[in-house]
């Protein structure tokens, strides 16, 4: 069996008195798709933002392909991570925002190509034509040219996971990426990622209350409450045999509150 | 060809009183109004520069640098431009530096609207949303590159309107130089009075002079904005 791509040892987090995450540990494998669910603030989101050192542990350990993400060998022990260290670990890593996050002072093709270009040293003419390729892949191919102020928010979200993309992340990191969308615009969105599930073998963690959605799109589900894992299994247990009363609990109040399973 | 003699333009005996030959004067203001423009425009520039480098001071990680930006900011908006400009031409020459007149009013002028220009600086660039700065993480842009290329440019359409208000007070400062007796638009008002005893005549041109500057200045600054804020949704256009 292969080793784990993301392997989180006992962290913790808290936002001054109110602990997030408490000694929480999980793994990924390489390829796996993983849906997150749980009531918001559970902390599915906020290991997200913790993969994307957008946020930092307060304690434990986060291993990215084995190697430490937030602490880094130094004469023989480890030591914080410099920033060097983590622009070298989040090469491995890219994140979809729920509110799209796209630069708007910048084209639909700028957004792409800028992190390329900046970060990789592609040159402008590769960065342009495999931005057009990803943009292509969602559906956005024609709109290269337009402002993101022009754009739908499914499109914008399409962008964005381009953008994403365009840095070839191994693992993807979405955070809750439909739930600012009119619910029209909701498919076309998913539909990306389907094809994106489809086609790669990047490992893809899922913030979403799309249940139905999540059903299909995961290998693994893991369902949240308080910072801690309450249960976890195949989409088909947890959906529709959930055997802790908190998971049925949350389930049932999603599906009154007309969500698909 | 400016009145050289003041003598000579007072109404004379035998002459009608009263009547003045104008023209002569009014290049004399119009020769002050190319030194008042050359104040506003050099100072500007200045107040842009400094502003800038302590505005970006002011949010920088390192403490001396934000202390020091902190430092200059308070000195200038403190004190009195009036001071500042004697000091800069009456004092430094003690310390070894001697300015031209122009010179020491571009060095106070300039200083003086960078500090207020400083804050509008920071103002601005705090206003650019934490969402912004996270998708530069997550694309792993570096610091720098994330104010170069996406903070900055959204901070700058911010900061305009304010950039317009900051040169208008400038344009308006200027007028502080004719105490170090640099030859600009009120220096040259207040020699044509003392020299045709008329004071309406004089100062209700600059007055309208400074007013037409004070004008190009904001559809200066407005056309920029409009140019700037095309294809962005969520700025006042």
């Amino acid at each position: 069996m292969a080793a784990p791509i993301i392997e989180i040892e006992s962290i913790s987090k808290s936002f001054g008195a109110f602990q997030v995450l408490d000694q929480l540990s999980m793994q990924v494998m390489p390829g796996e798709k993983l849906a997150l669910i749980g009531p918001s603030g559970s902390g599915k989101t906020t290991i997200l933002r913790i993969l994307m050192t957008l946020e930092r542990i307060d304690g434990g350990h986060i291993r990215i392909e084995g190697e430490e993400l937030y602490h880094m060998s130094k004469n023989g022990g480890l030591a914080p991570a410099d920033e060097k260290h983590l622009t070298k670990m989040r090469q491995k890593i890219g994140m979809v925002f729920q509110l799209f996050n796209l630069f708007p002072h910048m084209s639909v093709l700028d957004n792409v190509t800028l992190a390329p270009i900046l970060t990789k040293g592609v040159s402008r003419a590769d960065a342009r034509k495999r931005a057009m390729e990803l943009l292509d892949m969602v559906g956005m191919s024609a709109k290269a040219d337009a402002m993101p102020s022009q754009l739908s928010g499914g499109q914008k979200q399409r962008v964005a996971i381009a953008r994403a993309l365009a840095l070839s992340p191994k693992i993807m990191l979405f955070d809750e990426v439909t739930s600012a969308l009119d619910p029209e615009l909701v498919e076309e969105v998913l539909n990306v990622m389907r094809k994106l599930a489809a086609e790669t073998d990047m490992t893809m963690l899922l913030v979403t209350h799309e249940m139905g959605f999540a059903h299909d799109f995961a290998d693994r589900v893991l369902f949240f409450d308080r910072g801690r894992i309450v249960e976890e299994g195949k989409p088909d247990d947890i959906f529709r045999h959930p055997k802790q009363e908190r998971t049925q609990t949350f389930l049932r109040k999603i599906i009154a509150a007309g969500h698909r399973v | 060809m400016p009145p050289r003699s003041a003598r000579s333009h007072f109404p004379q005996h035998g002459t009608k009183p009263f009547m003045i030959d104008w023209s002569g004067y009014l290049s004399l203001i119009l020769q002050g109004a190319v030194v008042t423009v050359q104040l506003t425009v050099m100072g500007s520039i200045l107040a842009l520069i400094v502003a800038f480098i302590a505005g970006l001071g002011r949010i920088s990680r390192f403490a001396i640098l934000r202390w020091l930006a902190t430092a200059y900011i308070e000195f200038f908006r403190g004190t009195s431009i009036f001071v500042q400009l004697f000091f800069a031409y009456f004092v430094l020459p003690f310390m070894g530096i001697s300015l031209t007149p122009l010179q020491a009013g571009v060095l106070a002028l300039g200083l003086n609207v960078g500090a207020y220009a400083a804050e509008v600086v920071r103002g601005a660039i705090l206003s650019v949303g934490r969402e912004q700065y996270e998708a530069c993480t997550a694309l792993n842009l570096s610091r720098w590159q994330c104010m170069r290329k996406v903070i900055l440019p959204q901070a700058l359409l911010v900061m305009l309107p304010t950039f317009g208000n900051n040169a208008i007070e400038l344009l308006k400062a200027t007028s502080v130089v004719s105490l170090i007796s640099l030859a600009d638009m009120t220096f040259q008002a207040n020699i044509v009075r003392s020299q045709t005893g008329s004071t309406l005549i004089p100062f209700a041109t600059i007055l309208f002079l400074y007013f037409v500057f004070a004008l190009l200045i904001s559809f200066g600054v407005r056309a920029l904005e409009r140019h700037m804020a095309r294809g962005l949704d969520g700025v006042r256009t």
